[in-house]
């Protein structure tokens, strides 16, 4: 199995470490009911097919990445860095100067 | 200021020699982590301008006059031979001169060395000079830069031993092979 890093390029999947659900990065904000923080932790789908969830770039450039993959094939669809997506969701962390910068160096930055 | 004597950190463990391919100790006298603050990448980017360098793109490299600057992850750079001081303020500066035992491997078949412990296409048509891979030396986790005549490969201070090892063995066997 190969995992594209968006850094590295297409990488052995050894160098990467599994987290888990892309859930993960949806966390409830301050003051969530239990409910939201109950789904959060515990209540994961179980698809045949399409998923989304998290590794690490351990043995390479230290970035976490969402890996897009099917789990009845095997494919791995696609894959993007968590950091470009949780500066852009960020409350005041929208700076000119990010929004200029070209797709590589917004993660430099964050 | 107290001047302590530096100790060789591969411990005389080299050069090896095996038949055209040779490995050297290749550690830089200084090497500072550079992780631009969120938001100025460009102040850092001007910085490194006036010292003849800039922020190399991910799996790149940059060499000017005296200094180096090598790509070394998501959002970091190893500064080599360089005072860091123009970046204070605008980067997270780290000094891991004493963190890194570094090596360089040369001599025709140097990437059949390397076919042997990384599972990566270092081959000189998909790494050119200058290029720069974060991978694994086997187990270990390592820094490639590609340099004109071979490769310098970056492992952590206290592999050093371990990386002399295994690549000493994957040259012998290289050798044999004639
Ligand atoms: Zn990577």
């Amino acid at each position: 199995m190969r995992i594209t890093c968006p850094l590295c390029g297409s990488r052995d999947r050894r160098e990467f470490y599994y987290y888990g659900a892309a859930d993960y990065l949806a966390r409830p904000a301050e003051g969530a009911g239990l409910e939201a923080w109950d789904a959060y932790l515990h209540l994961r789908d179980n698809p045949a097919g399409m998923t989304k969830d998290l590794w690490y770039h351990e043995a390479g450039c230290s970035a976490w990445i969402e890996v897009t993959r099917d789990t009845t094939s095997h494919a791995v669809l696609s894959s993007r860095l968590v950091a470009a997506v949780e500066s852009a969701d960020l409350p005041g962390r929208s700076a000119p100067a990010r929004k200029k910068a070209a797709p590589r160096k917004k993660k430099g930055t964050s | 200021m107290v001047s302590l004597i530096a100790t060789d950190v591969f411990h005389g463990l080299l050069p090896v020699l095996q038949g055209p391919l040779q490995l050297a100790a290749a550690t830089p006298a200084r090497i500072t982590s550079v992780m631009p603050f969120r938001g100025r990448a460009g102040a850092v980017q001007t910085a490194l301008g006036r010292m003849g360098l800039g922020l190399p793109e991910p799996g790149q490299s940059r060499e000017g006059k005296a200094a180096a600057i090598l790509w070394s992850g998501r959002g970091q750079a190893f500064l080599l031979d360089a005072d860091p001081e123009p970046l204070a303020g605008i980067a997270a500066l780290t000094d891991q001169s004493d963190a890194w035992a570094v090596m360089r491997l040369t001599g025709p078949g140097w990437d059949q060395v390397l076919s042997r412990l990384v599972a990566l296409d270092l081959r000189p048509s998909g790494f050119p000079e200058g290029a720069v891979a974060r991978s694994g030396l086997n187990h270990m986790n390592a820094l490639f830069r590609r340099l004109a005549d071979g490769v310098e490969i970056w492992v952590f201070r206290s592999m050093a031993a371990t990386a002399v090892e295994e690549l000493a063995g994957a040259m012998a066997r290289v050798a044999a092979r004639g």
